[in-house]
């Protein structure tokens, strides 16, 4: 079992652990941010860069440090090595540089924009962004697609982390989903304007980490740190059942699947229960959830037992 | 006069049909590989050759053939990368039009040494036409038994394909080579694991560029210590040079490498001196993405050493003073053009051709583009120079691919050498526009 050294913290993680995973076992600041990388998704990750870290030692049998910066959800930990992520003022210089990329062409309309409160941009560009851009042209812009009945796609928001592709490819039969074009001109979309039609195609909301996909059953419904997410289970023949409703009273304003700490569904639930199902009797709640992520949504408003930190 | 081994018979007529080529002495290096050495005594030539990957790393040749896994029952891949998208570069094309049977003896041999059964010559889209010339020649290497089933009876079975791309820059990348060969999306991978162990369908694969694989023809011809005699310290051999620009004599020039850069701007046999008698400006060696060179750079380092065409002597001095021998795509500049018009231009094509899978050169370098245009008429601000120079720093060695380098260095070079032409531009917006727009009768120094 190698053992690995991330800003000073050490821990032994099993072969084949990637340095994010293994800074993932540590917890706390030490974790880097990642936009794309997904642990249930194969092959994602790599893309967004915002996970870059310094290796200042290879590993024990060759202590030379790595020459350029390293993403950290792609490189597999050796014996030895020592990682600086924070300590590291490249990395940081780095990873701000990241983020004012990935910010020039977001048209940064947070106030309307649905996944407010639970963005990983925002709380990325909070964490590392700066306060005003550099950037004087105009954004790019799409326009926006409705991608079947319940999928909005405003590919303006869109980051390009690659997720949905993963998810469209790897939850569902054939492949309907895919990027078009290149360079910054690059977008997601459908097979030749195919609406997605299958049973989990909705985990593509789930898994975009800003608010390119969005539920359009839920759309400018509620602002998300206004509801109660609400563990809840209902007999399914497709899928787990298991998911987090979101309720305003006794209301259903929205069914989300499960998410982690880093925001990582390991339990992808069915169409038939994220879209068809809300109402109150449909589900059985279980009790509040708890958003581990510091979120807007665990800030004080709801019952003080199940907010973390 | 140097010596040529790879365009010796480019003159010759009809050198591009079997007959001719085989008369020539074609596919005697086939012969020699298949009837008298193992596939290791190959690499080991190759290996003492020195030859080192004339793409544009520049890597050692046997080295890269050395590192292919070989797990038992897998095939292995041999790929030629023939999709040469860079500005300034097009010694590949001109090589693939005239000798094609050279390439594809090269290809044979590589093959051979690698223990591929299958190998693949990617092309660039936009080379069509040399797609038919290289079909023809494989179809006469086929009908001449030089292909296919148990070449000259010795048992290795080869299978060459040429597969055009769909016109992409990216898709010289290796692993995004490997991508687009497979049918899916160019974007390169994420390394590791490299091709040599994971590669064209998860098999052991080796990318090598055109002129590389044809380099092996010589190498088996005459020995790897015959080769390796040519050329000065760890640049051996002789390399194929894309000269263009404002010289008098643009082209495709093989030279041994050690050739002074002088002498190759000036002598009559290779570039033959700038053209109108100007003074030179800048160049740019080894294609768009390597850092430009300051007039005062380019026949001598920093020190006060000649420069010499090798990988060492052009990159003396490191980024800071130096430049790289890249693919050879070798572009001079007279005193009479706009450094701030040509970073523009490079930044425009690596905007485009950007595949837009990771963040950093997604975003910058169209980021970069935007500003480069603002400055080029005269609508810049002071701030815009550091702000360029900030962004490449931050594109470069953030990125997947090496692409984001080649699109950062050009632009950094640029503001190292050249910054009071850029800083001309922000202070003379009016001559700026007037020049841009032909207003301007007689050369503006725009220095």
């Amino acid at each position: 079992m190698p053992k690995v050294k991330i800003d000073g913290f050490e821990v032994e993680v099993p072969d084949g652990t990637t340095i994010l995973n293994a800074a993932r076992m540590i917890g706390g600041d030490i974790v880097p941010p990642a936009m794309c990388y997904y642990s249930t998704l194969k092959g994602s990750g790599g893309k967004c860069r915002t996970c870059l870290v310094k290796v200042t030692k290879g590993s024990e049998k060759d202590p030379r440090p790595m020459p350029k910066l390293v993403a950290s959800c792609q490189t597999m930990v050796m014996d030895g090595m020592e990682v600086a992520n924070i300590t590291s003022d490249e990395v940081i210089n780095a990873r701000k540089g990241v983020v004012e990329f990935l910010l020039i062409n977001h048209p940064l309309d947070c106030p309307i924009c649905d996944q407010a409160g639970e963005c990983h941009l925002q709380d990325l560009a909070f964490d590392h962004g700066a306060a005003s851009t550099r950037y004087e042209f105009e954004r790019r812009t799409f326009e926006r697609i409705d991608i079947g009945p319940y999928i909005k796609l405003h590919m303006t928001r869109c980051i390009l982390c690659y997720r949905c592709v993963f998810t469209a490819q790897q939850l569902t039969p054939e492949r309907v989903h895919g990027v078009v074009g290149r360079g910054d001109h690059a977008e997601i979309s459908t097979f030749i304007e195919k609406a997605i039609d299958n049973d989990f195609s909705g985990n593509v909301i789930d898994v975009c980490p800003v608010g390119a996909l969005t539920d359009r059953t839920f759309r400018f419904k509620s602002r998300v740190w206004f509801l109660n997410p609400m563990e809840a289970h209902r007999d399914c023949e497709k899928c787990s059942g298991k998911a987090v409703v979101w309720m305003y009273g006794k209301e259903i304003f929205r069914v989300t699947a499960r998410k982690d700490q880093y925001g990582e569904v390991h339990e992808f639930i069915c169409n038939t229960c994220r879209f068809e199902k809300k109402a109150p009797g449909d589900w059985v709640v279980e009790g509040p959830r708890n958003i581990e992520r510091n979120s807007v949504i665990s800030q004080n408003h709801y019952l003080a037992a199940t907010t973390v930190r | 006069m140097g010596r040529k081994l790879l365009l010796e018979h480019a003159h010759v007529e009809g050198i591009n049909t079997y007959e001719v080529y085989r008369k020539h002495g074609g596919y005697r290096a086939v012969e020699k590989a298949l009837k008298t050495m193992a596939p290791e005594d190959v690499v080991e030539e190759v290996k003492k050759s020195g030859l080192r990957g004339r793409g544009g790393a520049g890597f050692p040749t046997g080295m890269k053939w050395s590192f292919i896994a070989k797990p038992e029952g897998v095939p292995r891949y041999l790929l030629c990368n023939a999709d040469e998208s860079e500005p300034g570069t097009f010694k590949d094309r001109y090589l693939m039009e005239k000798i094609p049977h050279l390439l594809i003896e090269g290809m044979i041999l590589s093959s051979f040494a690698l223990g591929a059964n299958t190998s693949y010559i990617y092309i660039r889209g936009e080379y069509s036409w040399v797609v038919f010339i290289l079909e023809k020649a494989i179809k006469e290497a086929y009908a001449n038994g030089w292909l296919g089933k148990n070449i000259l009876g010795t048992g290795f079975d080869l299978d060459l394909h040429v597969t055009p791309g769909a016109g992409a820059y990216i898709c010289g990348e290796e692993t995004a080579l490997i991508e687009s060969l497979e049918g899916k999306r160019g974007n390169p991978r994420v390394k590791p694991p490299f091709p040599a162990v994971k590669g064209l369908w998860q098999s052991p694969t080796v990318v090598n560029n055109v002129e590389t694989i044809a380099a092996v023809v010589p190498i088996v011809n005459d020995g790897g210590d015959e080769y390796a005699k040519i050329g000065i310290g760890k640049s051996t051999g002789t390399k194929l040079i894309s000269a263009s620009g404002n010289i008098n004599k643009p082209g495709v020039y093989e030279i041994e490498l050690g050739v002074p850069v002088e002498e190759f701007i000036y002598s009559d046999e290779w570039c033959g001196g700038i053209k109108n008698g100007k003074r030179i400006k800048a160049c740019v060696p080894g294609g768009s993405s390597v850092p430009i060179l300051p007039h005062f750079l380019i026949t001598k380092t920093a020190n006060g050493e000649q420069r010499l065409m090798t990988y060492e002597s052009l990159s003396d001095g490191g980024f800071a003073s130096g430049s790289m021998l890249g693919s050879g795509g070798f572009i001079v500049y007279d005193e009479d053009q706009c450094i701030v018009r040509n970073t523009w231009n490079f930044s425009r094509f690596y905007h485009h051709e950007s595949c837009g899978q990771c963040s950093p050169c997604r975003e910058g370098t169209g980021w970069m583009e935007k500003v480069l245009w603002r400055l080029e008429n005269g609508q810049g601000k002071l701030s815009d120079i550091d702000l360029l120079s900030d962004v490449a720093k931050k594109i470069e060695g953030n990125t997947i691919c090496p692409l984001g380098d080649a699109a950062a260095w050009p632009v950094s070079a640029a503001i190292r050498h050249f910054r009071e032409e850029f800083e001309w531009h922000i202070n003379e917006p009016k001559a700026c526009m007037e020049r841009n727009y032909g207003l301007v009768k007689e050369p503006l120094a725009t220095v």
